[in-house]
């Protein structure tokens, strides 16, 4: 009689590299399909109701059941190749691609590469100091902390969805030219010496861990499937209520309310107003869109909203308090200064030029 | 086998802390696991994105919750 062997459960294999070939491309047809079927979609959800697309609760009906899959069909699809595009730039790596980078190069080289580097903004603290240590400049570092957090996929993911890629480009250029600017003003004003003393003083160990390259495909499709949960899976609960919160806005709310409120009927002070509603709020990208396009088909002035918008991600106050640890006073209100300042700017010019 | 999860206290630190403590019972084994939240003791390992984790001194993964599989590899007692 022989002794039972070890029997260990065998680790759980990632799918084989012929599962992502065959998978892949079926998920992109079905995604297509479907989304080339939204507005059908809608149709048939309000016709089933037995409601008509003419009364308020018919319209604001047809835009949830249009914008809501769509919304998650893009979500679902650009965080899927964020999460692949991500395990090409490690932050080590990013960390090596800016040391030593001039101001200039390097603000414009940060904020392009905040768009692809994974970040939590719990990691900020740690991030910003390894950039430092690295021989990072200041405000090259900056420029990736502003790029970050707000030039995100999500972000991008439903301006595309909502209100195509004009505006999605728009956003993401405007976001690049604030993190750049910001960056470059920081740098100028020489303001290493606002640093908290406990941060110059330490010495980083050095990063013990592989930069990407040895990920094979499987990896990278693995992690992209990771992101999609752990992005979508947090995000999608807010993106339903943002859509119906927008669909309640879309259906019943007068467009001369709004007009008169955000747009070109509004007080001059309403854009400063707004930005600075937004620098205690903060949620994620995904709850605050859908608001912003029903407010923005009601008569609100684009460069209010998506000021707005900009100012509600990009200055959080719970990112501040964290960055209390390591920068003092006068360097964080300069950091929120400067970029609220930006935004203001974008917004005046946005609706000076759409209007 | 001694263990830290380095992280400053966001939903992905606790859930790293959560997953091995789970997967270390599933394996019945026993670890020592620890939590590190102090910043200057994080930047000595050189982890720039939390959650990180490090397994007797050796930095084994950072920036993510790793995946269960990958724990369960780190804890597996070796043959």
């Amino acid at each position: 009689m022989t002794a039972s062997s070890n029997t260990t459960t065998p680790n759980p294999t990632p799918p084989t590299h012929l599962g992502w070939f065959v998978g892949i491309p079926t998920a992109a047809v079905v995604w297509w399909f479907a989304y080339s079927h939204l507005t059908d979609w809608a149709d048939w959800v309000v016709a089933t109701l037995g409601l008509r697309r003419e009364t308020h609760l018919g319209e604001a009906v047809h835009f949830f059941a249009y914008d809501a899959p769509k919304v998650l069909l893009l979500l679902l699809g650009i965080v899927f190749v964020m999460g692949v595009v991500q395990t090409f730039f490690a932050p080590e790596r990013t960390r090596a691609l800016l040391s030593g980078k001039r101001l200039g190069i390097g603000n414009f080289l940060a904020a392009l590469l905040g768009i692809v580097t994974p970040f939590c903004s719990c990691s900020a603290v740690p991030l910003f100091i390894g950039f430092l240590s690295a021989g990072v400049p200041l405000g090259v570092t900056f420029s990736f902390l502003i790029s970050a957090p707000m030039v995100n996929e999500v972000a991008l993911a439903l301006l595309f969805g909502l209100f195509g890629w004009k505006v999605a480009a728009l956003y993401l250029v405007t976001g690049l030219s604030i993190a750049i600017a910001t960056g470059l003003v920081i740098g100028k004003l020489k303001m290493e010496r606002y640093l908290q003393d406990w941060v110059r003083d330490i010495h980083m160990g050095d990063a013990a861990l592989p930069t990407g390259t040895t990920l094979t495909w499987n990896d990278r499709f693995a992690a992209g499937l990771r992101h999609v949960r752990e992005i979508v899976g947090k995000v999608w609960p807010y993106v339903l209520i943002g859509i119906a919160v927008g669909a309640g806005i879309h259906g019943y709310v007068p467009e001369e309310l709004m007009a008169k409120l955000l747009g070109k009927d509004a007080p001059w002070w309403a854009l400063p107003a707004a930005v600075a509603m937004g620098v205690p709020m903060y949620t994620n990208a995904a709850g605050i869109i859908p608001v912003v396009e029903a407010l923005i088909t009601k008569g609100a002035a684009l460069g209010t909203t998506l000021a707005f918008m900009m100012s509600v991600i990009a200055l959080s106050l719970p990112e501040m308090l964290i960055l209390r640890n390591v920068l003092k006073l006068p360097l964080i209100a300069t950091f929120a200064g400067v970029v609220a300042m930006g935004i203001l700017f974008v917004g005046y010019l946005f609706n000076v030029l759409l209007n | 086998m001694e263990i830290k999860v380095l992280g400053t206290g966001c939903a992905n630190c606790k859930n790293t802390v959560q997953l091995i403590e789970s997967v270390a019972n599933a394996l019945g084994v026993s670890i020592q696991l620890e939590k590190v939240e102090s910043l200057p003791e994080i930047m000595r390992y050189g982890v720039m994105s939390t959650p990180g984790v490090v397994i007797d001194g050796k930095v084994v993964h950072a920036g993510s919750v790793p995946a269960r599989a990958q724990v369960e590899s780190w804890l597996r007692p070796e043959s």
